[in-house]
C-alpha cells in the first residue's frame, strides 16, 4: 500500500496494519502489524496473554478488530466472519477443538459445506473425499468413527483435516503438536512442507523451540498485546527470542534440582486398570525426588497416576502410601492422605471456569477446619490464605476474585498449583504439567516442583515431552502400551535410551 | 435493596460499572416499572395492592430460590408446581384427620399437618435427587416424571375438591395474619432468602453446588462428593415448594390440588433465569432471583391493572424471559480473556 518500499517484495498474502482490539478492561491487541507471505511459515511467539490467540481470532474472523486495516491477497477485507474467512481460504485450527463430539469425523469435516444434490446428502461422495484427504495427509484416522470416541491426538488430526478440506490459502495452526506423538508430528511437518511448496501461507503458534527452529521462516514476537519485533528465523537465536518474548533474560529452562531420595512413599504393585490401559505395572516413588514417567500419548501413563489418585478404577494390584495399603482410592480420601493430582486438561477437569480464582484454589481444602467449621465457610481466612498463596505464585493481575475462565493457560496452571499449597501434602502427581503454557510459566512450574522436592515431597511427573521428563526426573520410567518397559536412572536417562525402549517393544508388538 | 446487597459483598474498589456488572439491569428495570406504574395508576400504590403483590412475590420467591439452587448445580426441577399442590392437600388432609382423632389439640394438629406437608417435599426431593445422582437420568426427565406423578397423587387424594377442616387458628393467626404490617408469607420468604443467601455464600454446601455446576469433573478431581450435594439441591427445592404449598393453604383456608401447577413451575424457572442464573450451571445468586420474582409479580399485577387481556399476559412473560437470557449471553460474550 505504501509507496516508500524500494525493492518491491512479493505482495504479502495477508497484511495487517495497526490492528487493535479492546476487551472490557483489557487492551488485548495494541496496533499490531503482521505480514504473511505466500509459502511462508510465520511463527507467532509470545507468552500466554501476549495476544496471540486474539490475533489469530481476528485473522479468522471470530471477532472484528476495533481499528486497523486488514488486507488479504491484496484486497481490503471488512466485516470478516468465520464463514467468509473460510470461503476466501483462511482456515484456522484452534486449540479448543471445533468438532461436534456426537458426529463422525466425516460429518465434521463437511459440516457447513456438505455435498448435496437438491438438499439430499451425497454420503458416498463425501466418504470418498474424506478418505482421500485423510490418506493424503497420512493420518491414521477412521472417518466413520464418532469424534467423542477418538483420543485427543486423533481429534487433533481430524481438526487439521477439517481445516484442509477445500481451498486453503492461509492455514492457522495454534499449537498443533500439543497432543500429537512424535510420529504424527513428523507427518504434520511433512504436510506443512508440502503446503508451503504449494504457496499456502501459514501462521503457526507454538511454545516449542525445536519446532520453531525446524519450521519457521519468520518469527513475530508479541508481548502484552504489542508487536515487539519480526525477525528471520534463520538469523535469530533461541535466547534472543525468549528474551524478546519475556522482556528478561532466561538462561536455563530447566532448573537444577537436588534430589535427596528418602523412603518409598508411593508403591504400586501389579496394578491393572479396568479399561486395560495399564497392565501389571510395578513402580515406586520416593520422598525427595521427582519420579518421571515418559511415554507416547495414550500409553497409559496418565491413567496410572489417575488410578493412584482414585479417578480411574483398578481391577487388581495394590497401592501402598507411606507403607500403608491404600484400598479403593477416591479423590477425597487421597487428599486426606496427602496426595494431590494436577490434571493435564485444566479446562475439563481442573477448573470451574465460571467461578472465581479464590473458590477454585480452595476447592480441595474446604473439608479442613481452617476453612470451614460445621459446614460454614470461614471466608476471611479463605480470602487471606488464597490471596497469600496467589501472591506467592505471582498471579498477574493479582485479583483472586476474577473468574477462572478469564485466565490464560499459565494463570490457570497457577490456580491449580495453588491447591498444592493450601493443605499438607506429601505426594504430588503432575499430569502433563506444561501443556498449553508458555516458556515463562513453564519455568515457574518447574521451580515450583523443585521447591516441593527439596522440601521432601514425593513428586511424580507424567510427560509426553521427552526433554521435560528427562530434565526433571531423578528416576525415569518409560511406559509403552500400558506396561512399564524401562526404568532409567543416573546417566542412563538419555533420549536415546528412552526411544530405544519404545523401539524394542515395537519390534514385538507393532500397534498404532 | 440493591445497594445493601452489593455492600454485603466485600470487595476492594466498587465502581458504578462494577456494581452494574454484578447485579445487572434487573433492579433498574424494577424501579422503572414501579415508577411508571405509580405515575399511571394510583391504585397501584394502594396498600391493599402492595400487600397483595408482596404476598404473591414471596410465594414465588420461595419456590424460585429452590429452583435456582438446582439450576446452579446444573439441574432442573419441573416438579415444584406439583409439589406445591401435593403439600397443600396433604397438609390439609392430615390436619383434618388429626383434628378428628385428637379434637382440641391444636398444636398437635398443626404440627402434624406441617410435618406431613414438608415430608412430601422431602420425599419428592429425595426421589428426584436419587434418580439424578445415582441413576444418572437427566434432571429434566426425572422431574418431568415426578411432576406428573405428584400432580396425579394430589388429584387422587382430593378428587379435585378442596380439603377443609383445618384449625381456625392456623388460618386466622398464621395464614392471614400480619406482623409489622406484612403478611406471614413475606416474613417466611425473607427468612428463606436470608438462609439461602447464607447457604450459598458461607457454607460448604453452597460452595460445592457452585463447583459442581461450574465443572463436575473438576469437582470430582477436587474430592467433592457429587451425589450428596445433588440430592441436597433437589431436596431443598422440593421442601421450599412444599413450604409454599403450606403457606398458600393457610392463606386460602383449604387444601387444593390446583395450587402451584405448571404456572408456578414456569414462573420459578423464569424468575431464576431473569435473576441471572445460568442454565449452564455454576452461576446465580438467590437474592437476585428473589428480586426477579418480585419483578415478575409486579409485572403481572401491572398488566392486570392496565386491563391487558389475560390471554396476552403470558406473551409478555415469554418475551421478557428470552430477552433477559439474550442480554446475559451478550454480556458474557463481550468479556475477553486475560
Amino acid at each position: 500500500m505504501d509507496v516508500d518500499v524500494a525493492p518491491k517484495p512479493a505482495e504479502p498474502l495477508l497484511q495487517l496494519r495497526g490492528i487493535s482490539k479492546h476487551f472490557t478492561g483489557v487492551q488485548a491487541l495494541d496496533r499490531i502489524d503482521l505480514g504473511v507471505r505466500a509459502g511462508e511459515l510465520h511463527v507467532l511467539f509470545g507468552e500466554n496473554g501476549a495476544g496471540k490467540s486474539t490475533l489469530i481470532n481476528v485473522v479468522s474472523g471470530t471477532f472484528p478488530p476495533d481499528e486497523g486495516s486488514f488486507h488479504f491477497e491484496g484486497e481490503e477485507i471488512r466485516h470478516l466472519t468465520p464463514q467468509r474467512a473460510r470461503a476466501i481460504g483462511i482456515s484456522p485450527v484452534f486449540q479448543e477443538f471445533s468438532l461436534v463430539p456426537s458426529l463422525t469425523v466425516e460429518e465434521n469435516l463437511f459440516l457447513g459445506r456438505e455435498i448435496t444434490t437438491g438438499g439430499v446428502l451425497r454420503a458416498r461422495e463425501m466418504r470418498k473425499r474424506a478418505q482421500a484427504l485423510i490418506d493424503e495427509l497420512g493420518f491414521d484416522l477412521d472417518p466413520s468413527r464418532r469424534v467423542d470416541d477418538l483420543s485427543r491426538a486423533h481429534q487433533q488430526m481430524a481438526e487439521i483435516a477439517k481445516a484442509l478440506l477445500g481451498k486453503v490459502r492461509l492455514l492457522i495452526l495454534d499449537e498443533p503438536t500439543a497432543s500429537l506423538t512424535e510420529r504424527e508430528t513428523g507427518r504434520l511437518f511433512e504436510l506443512i512442507a508440502r503446503l508451503k511448496s504449494r504457496g499456502v501461507g501459514l501462521i503457526y503458534v507454538s511454545h516449542r523451540m525445536r519446532e520453531i527452529r525446524t519450521l519457521a521462516d519468520r518469527v513475530t514476537v508479541l508481548r502484552d498485546g504489542r508487536h515487539v519485533r519480526t525477525l528471520d528465523a534463520a538469523s535469530s537465536t533461541d535466547g534472543e527470542l525468549v528474551e524478546l518474548m519475556t522482556g528478561r533474560k532466561i538462561d536455563l529452562l530447566y532448573p537444577t534440582i537436588t534430589h535427596k531420595p528418602g523412603k518409598v512413599i508411593v508403591d504400586v504393585e501389579n496394578l491393572t486398570l479396568a479399561d486395560g490401559s495399564v497392565r501389571d505395572v510395578n513402580f515406586y516413588g520416593r520422598a525427595g525426588e521427582i519420579t518421571g514417567i515418559a511415554g507416547l500419548v495414550g500409553c497409559g501413563k496418565s491413567e496410572l497416576i489417575r488410578a493412584i489418585y482414585g479417578i480411574e478404577p483398578a481391577t487388581s494390584g495394590a497401592i501402598r502410601i507411606d507403607g500403608a495399603p491404600y484400598e479403593f482410592p477416591a479423590a477425597r480420601r487421597s487428599l486426606k492422605r496427602g496426595i494431590a493430582y494436577f490434571p493435564a486438561n485444566r479446562t475439563a477437569e481442573g477448573l470451574a471456569l465460571s467461578r472465581p480464582i479464590r473458590e477454585n484454589a480452595s476447592m480441595t481444602v474446604l473439608d479442613l477446619p481452617a476453612f470451614a467449621r460445621f459446614g460454614v465457610l470461614r471466608q476471611a481466612a479463605e480470602r487471606a490464605k488464597i490471596g497469600g498463596i496467589m501472591a506467592q505464585l505471582q498471579l498477574r493481575p493479582p485479583n483472586i476474585e476474577r473468574a477462572a475462565g478469564a485466565l490464560s493457560g499459565g494463570n490457570r496452571q497457577k490456580v491449580m498449583l495453588a491447591r498444592a499449597l493450601t493443605r499438607e501434602l506429601t505426594v504430588f502427581l503432575f499430569d502433563e504439567p506444561s501443556v498449553g503454557i508458555d516458556v515463562g510459566a513453564k519455568l515457574e512450574v518447574y521451580e515450583f516442583m523443585k521447591s516441593l522436592v527439596e522440601a521432601g515431597a514425593a513428586v511424580i511427573v507424567v510427560s509426553s515431552e521427552l526433554p521435560e521428563a528427562l530434565a526433571l526426573s531423578n528416576r525415569l520410567y518409560v511406559m509403552h502400551h500400558g506396561r512399564i518397559v524401562a526404568e532409567l536412572t543416573g546417566a542412563d536417562r538419555t533420549e536415546q535410551n528412552v526411544l530405544s525402549s519404545f523401539f524394542r517393544d515395537h519390534l514385538t508388538a507393532e500397534v498404532a | 435493596m440493591s445497594t445493601a446487597l452489593t455492600a454485603a459483598e466485600p470487595r476492594g474498589t466498587i465502581g458504578l460499572r462494577a456494581i452494574a456488572g454484578r447485579i445487572g439491569f434487573l433492579p433498574g428495570l424494577l424501579l422503572l416499572l414501579v415508577a411508571g406504574m405509580s405515575a399511571v395508576d394510583p391504585q397501584f400504590y394502594g396498600i391493599i395492592n402492595i400487600l397483595n403483590i408482596l404476598r404473591n412475590a414471596s410465594l414465588l420467591a420461595i419456590v424460585a430460590c429452590g429452583q435456582a439452587l438446582v439450576i446452579v448445580a446444573g439441574g432442573f426441577d419441573l416438579s415444584v408446581g406439583a409439589v406445591v399442590a401435593l403439600a397443600s392437600v396433604v397438609t390439609a388432609k392430615t390436619m383434618a384427620a388429626t383434628a378428628a382423632a385428637f379434637p382440641g389439640n391444636v398444636v398437635l394438629v398443626i404440627a402434624s399437618g406441617v410435618a406431613a406437608g414438608l415430608g412430601c417435599g422431602v420425599v419428592v426431593g429425595l426421589v428426584n435427587g436419587f434418580c439424578v445422582a445415582k441413576l444418572k437420568v437427566s434432571g429434566f426427565v426425572v422431574t418431568l416424571g415426578t411432576m406428573s406423578a405428584t400432580a396425579g397423587v394430589g388429584l387422587m387424594i382430593t378428587n379435585g375438591i378442596p380439603v377443609y377442616g383445618m384449625p381456625d387458628i392456623f388460618v386466622k393467626s398464621f395464614g392471614r395474619a400480619q406482623a409489622f404490617g406484612l403478611p406471614t408469607a413475606v416474613h417466611v420468604a425473607l427468612i428463606v432468602i436470608i438462609l439461602m443467601v447464607f447457604a450459598q455464600r458461607r457454607t460448604l454446601f453452597g460452595r460445592y453446588v457452585y463447583a459442581i455446576g461450574g465443572n463436575v469433573d473438576a469437582a470430582v478431581v477436587s474430592g467433592v462428593s457429587i451425589q450428596r450435594h445433588i440430592v441436597g439441591t433437589y431436596v431443598v427445592s422440593s421442601v421450599l415448594a412444599a413450604l409454599t404449598g403450606i403457606l398458600l393453604t393457610a392463606q386460602v383456608g383449604s387444601g387444593q390440588a390446583s395450587f402451584g401447577g405448571d404456572r408456578m413451575m414456569l414462573q420459578s424457572i423464569a424468575a431464576a433465569v431473569i435473576g441471572g442464573v445460568s442454565l449452564r450451571g455454576g452461576v446465580g445468586r438467590v437474592e437476585l432471583v428473589a428480586i426477579s420474582a418480585l419483578f415478575l409479580t409486579i409485572l403481572g399485577n401491572a398488566l392486570n391493572l392496565l386491563h391487558v387481556d389475560s390471554r396476552l399476559q403470558p406473551v409478555f412473560l415469554g418475551v421478557i424471559m428470552v430477552a433477559a437470557v439474550a442480554l446475559d449471553e451478550l454480556i458474557r460474550r463481550r468479556r475477553g480473556r486475560v
